[in-house]
């Protein structure tokens, strides 16, 4: 296996916007207030920064195509700048960009954005639109939730849980995160609910309640990467580095091949090994600090915790159950609330993942902040649907842990 | 080598709209529906039309059979979704019939049906002769009661008949009685007094007596008598002028069915043909600016046909319907408040439609001549992670094959004409798997491991355009 990336990159400035519904704000309004905070954080002038990488995945909705949203919104002075768009994992992919960047050396100071403004559609939910023509005569008009909640199918059937035990826990992880959430000023959703609330919400996807699903939002997320080296000349001390950066995609199996059986993301499994290996992590149950993952559904983060072998196969419900993945629990997953509260602009997510790992590691999350010292942090990305999608996985930690 | 009917099948859509349901909404207004308020009729799903019907009664006409011997193909219907555009040649690419079929459709007459198993019979080689109706009809009318949509289909040709022609008579009389036009979607009809007393008693006898006469059967002898018609006893009627018994007189379908227009004759002769015996005598009649008889002798050869769905099948493949309103929105006989999501284009790139017309139309997948793996779509390189040959796919037909449920769900979010849209994956037993809309499905049969058969249906709608794309979906393997 290469090398990998392991404390060759630090991340010395982020920010990120509130999510929500910001009527009154445009997709440039969001990215300048990530993009402010994140130089402010750095504590560096715009002209430092060689490169730029811009997620943004549903552009059709608001900025349009290209890199030059992000270019114009923050005035960059015609420096390179690139649109990555990877599913709901395009967040990750920018910040990829700009660690790779700086790591080949093609770039001392590189900054990552992504931003989503998605409620100009007038209804709620993701946007409906075409996939192309040929998918478009055969794929089924599945909304992400319908696709998303065939997880719970399949996984009840091939481990013979109740399906009632199964939404029971579901419940558990919607409710956990709006316990969170509330604790996080920029987080779309910030009220309290109960176990009730989710069990007895409208049905938006079998089994998926309304209280199943991540809310859509406006948002935007920002981050600045450099060399250790140049970190330090900056007078940044406790230094907060990149330990892993990995990436899996779909190659059809999944959707093609019977050897997959739908309870699970085949992607998720094996980034997540890679993961572990190139940030030199063995016992990801023990020496993980935090993690935050692409929790679009309630069943996506349920079986994720044991995709990311944090939880054995078959035990995610009794972990999820015990509190283990609780915010004063032993891996607290979405301690800012999550997809499901923070809000999930989609372009903006990945970032948003690894703002909270960045604040929680240096002790900066508030009313929020793990009391246990944190050392490393976990965040997962996914972007598209079980049976065909991208998984980004990011490790961040301590330097030199 | 014997001519006549080879084998058959039926169709008849599972929706049965309760007769007392219309009733209940328009009393008001025509105070004489009540009288008409009994039993029920079968409706086509939103995802049905006359091209989807014609397809799964040839499949059912085509079970157990090689469909390479098929030449000619035609399918008769008065409600062509189409009004340019060769309907039997979207059947025969969805019954994945050879490109030299050769297919025609036949239209404008309820005798559609008769005429194009008349034309078949006197045809050289193979023909499936398919006939299917969706028929329309205003809300509130007598026509909205009587109908049915449903279809039947026939394979005629050489061989070991089932059924031989042994007599046949035509009449053509611009007769009209009732009309449709491209000016006016729904049927006009005259009294039917005069229907019944000018046209069916002065035309379907003299027709009848010349098809005997010429068949040297006299009509005490004819064991059954198929003719469709809504007014009231109007079969028996024609039955005892020609002098036909009125025991032989088939169930008109009319309590479990309606009549389904063009295609009702031959879905009476197929559901006769379900129960007929060796040697019995059928005389089939349609009426229809003007009239056909047809008289059939079934032969032993029926005690071999493969069991099928027919029309019995079919009618106990039932989901009774008490809500009108689902009729009225399945039929386009109320504006809808549809939804934002709704307004999706659906577009059909048409260069598209026909370099995948294999995989959209056919339903054919892909096999690996390197390592045997099915897998659908077919694509360059196989999908098997231990193989992913390249270049070795060859064409392998999907649409015949059962699967079960692995995945699924019920999506109350994304727009379907009849919420929730139910998909979900679908694997094949001899291997492939297929992420798929499911259709005619019930919410106790939404589990893993139900067995899954694919049926033709309409995938989308293009209200913009006025066009409608074809696809497969998985629906419920009917108990047996």
């Amino acid at each position: 296996m290469a090398k990998g990336i392991k404390d060759k990159v630090c991340i010395i400035g982020m920010g990120c916007s509130k999510f929500g519904e910001r009527w009154d704000k445009e997709a440039d309004n969001l990215m300048v207030e990530a993009y402010t905070e994140a130089l402010a954080d750095a504590g560096i002038d715009p002209k430092q920064i060689d490169a730029a990488w811009f997620s943004t995945a549903i552009e059709e909705q608001h900025v349009g195509k290209s890199a030059t949203p992000l270019a114009v919104a923050l005035r960059l002075p015609f420096i390179p700048v690139t649109r990555v768009e990877n599913y709901c994992a395009s967040g990750t992919e920018a910040f990829r960009g700009a660690v790779y960047a700086v790591a080949s050396g093609a770039a001392d100071i590189a900054l990552a954005l992504g931003v989503e403004k998605l409620k100009d559609t007038g209804y709620g939910g993701l946007p409906q639109r075409g996939r192309g023509p040929l998918n478009d005569m055969t794929n089924p008009n599945g909304s992400a939730p319908g696709n998303f909640a065939q997880l719970a199918a399949a996984y009840a059937a091939k481990h013979k849980v109740d399906p009632k035990e199964l939404k029971r826990a579901m419940a558990h992880i919607s409710v956990k995160s709006h316990d969170n959430g509330a604790k996080n000023p920029k987080a779309h959703l910030r009220n309290k609910i109960t176990i009730d609330t989710v069990l007895n919400a409208p049905t938006v996807a079998e089994p998926l309640g309304l209280y199943d699903c991540c809310g859509v939002s406006d948002g935007s997320a920002c981050a600045i990467v450099t060399t250790p080296e140049i970190a330090r000349s900056l007078g940044k001390k406790d230094l907060i580095s990149v330990k892993a950066l990995q990436l899996s995609v779909s190659n059809g199996l999944e959707a093609q091949h019977n050897s997959w059986d739908g309870s699970y993301f085949a992607t998720t499994r094996i980034a997540a090994k890679r993961a572990y290996q190139e940030a030199g992590i063995e016992k990801p149950r023990e020496q993980l600090s935090l993690i935050e993952v692409h929790d679009c559904f309630s069943v996506t983060e349920l079986v994720t915790m044991e995709d990311l072998h944090i939880s054995a196969e078959g035990t995610a419900i009794k972990d999820v159950l015990d509190g283990f993945y609780d915010a004063d629990g032993t891996v607290p997953c979405q301690i800012d609330g999550g997809l499901k509260c923070f809000g999930h602009p989609i372009g903006a997510s990945g970032l948003r993942m690894i703002y909270e790992m960045y604040l929680q590691l240096q002790g900066r999350a508030g009313e929020r902040q793990r009391k246990v010292d944190p050392v490393f942090g976990l965040t997962h990305n996914l972007g598209g649907m079980p049976m065909r999608n991208v998984a980004a996985i990011s490790i961040i930690g301590k330097h030199g842990a | 080598m014997t001519k006549g009917i080879l084998s058959f099948g039926a169709y008849i859509p599972r929706r049965r709209l309760q007769r007392k349901a219309i009733a209940e909404t328009h009393t008001w207004f025509n105070p004489g529906l009540k009288g008409m308020a009994k039993g029920e009729r079968a409706f086509c799903n939103w995802d049905e039309d006359a091209v989807t019907m014609a397809v799964e009664a040839s499949r059912d006409a085509l079970k157990g059979r090689d469909r390479g011997s098929i030449e000619t193909l035609r399918f008769a219907s008065t409600t062509f979704p189409f009004l340019d555009r060769l309907h039997s040649g979207i059947v025969a690419g969805a019954l994945n019939l050879g490109e030299d079929v050769v297919a025609l459709d036949l239209s404008a007459t309820q005798r559609a049906g008769t005429s194009a198993l008349m034309e078949a019979l006197a045809t050289d080689g193979e023909t499936l002769v398919v006939a299917a109706e969706k028929r329309d009809a205003k809300a509130a009318s007598p026509h909205e009661m009587q109908s049915g949509d449903g279809a039947a289909a026939f394979l005629v040709g050489s061989g070991k008949p089932i059924a031989v022609l042994l007599g046949k008579a035509s009449r053509t009389a611009d007769f009209v009685d009732h009309f449709r036009s491209l000016d006016n979607q729904y049927d006009y009809q005259w009294e039917e007094r005069w229907i019944r007393d000018a046209g069916y008693m002065k035309i379907a006898p003299a027709v009848v007596k010349t098809c005997l006469e010429r068949a040297k059967v006299s009509a005490d002898a004819v064991t059954h008598f198929c003719m469709p018609g809504t007014l009231s006893k109007i079969a028996n009627t024609v039955a005892k002028a020609c002098g036909v018994a009125e025991t032989a007189v088939a169930d008109p379908l009319h309590a479990n069915c309606g009549d389904t227009g063009a295609a009702h004759a031959l879905v009476l002769l197929a559901a006769t043909l379900e129960k007929a015996k060796p040697g019995e005598k059928i005389l089939v009649v349609g009426f229809g600016q003007g009239a056909d008889a047809l008289l059939f002798e079934v032969t032993p050869e029926i005690a071999k046909l493969p069991k099928r769905m027919g029309v019995a099948g079919s009618l106990a493949r039932r989901k009774e319907e008490t809500s009108y309103g689902r009729y009225l929105a399945f039929n386009d006989l109320i504006e809808l408040e549809r939804g934002m999501r709704s307004e999706t284009d659906k577009a059909t790139a048409l260069s598209s439609l026909w370099r995948n017309k294999a995989t959209v139309t056919s339903f054919v997948g892909g096999k690996c001549t390197k390592c045997g793996t099915l897998q659908f779509p077919k694509t360059d390189i196989c999908v098997n992670p231990n193989c992913n040959a390249i270049g070795t796919q060859e064409p392998h037909p999907f649409a015949e094959k059962t699967g079960r449920i692995a995945s699924f769900t019920a999506d109350r979010l994304t727009y379907s004409p009849d919420p929730p849209s139910c998909y979900g994956m679908i694997e094949f037993e001899e291997g492939g798997r297929v992420m798929i809309d499911y259709t005619d499905i019930e919410p106790e049969q939404l589990k893993v491991g139900q067995p899954m058969r694919m049926m033709f249906r309409i995938k989308d709608i293009d209200t913009t355009r006025g066009f409608r794309r074809y696809f497969w979906k998985a629906s419920p393997v009917p108990q047996s």
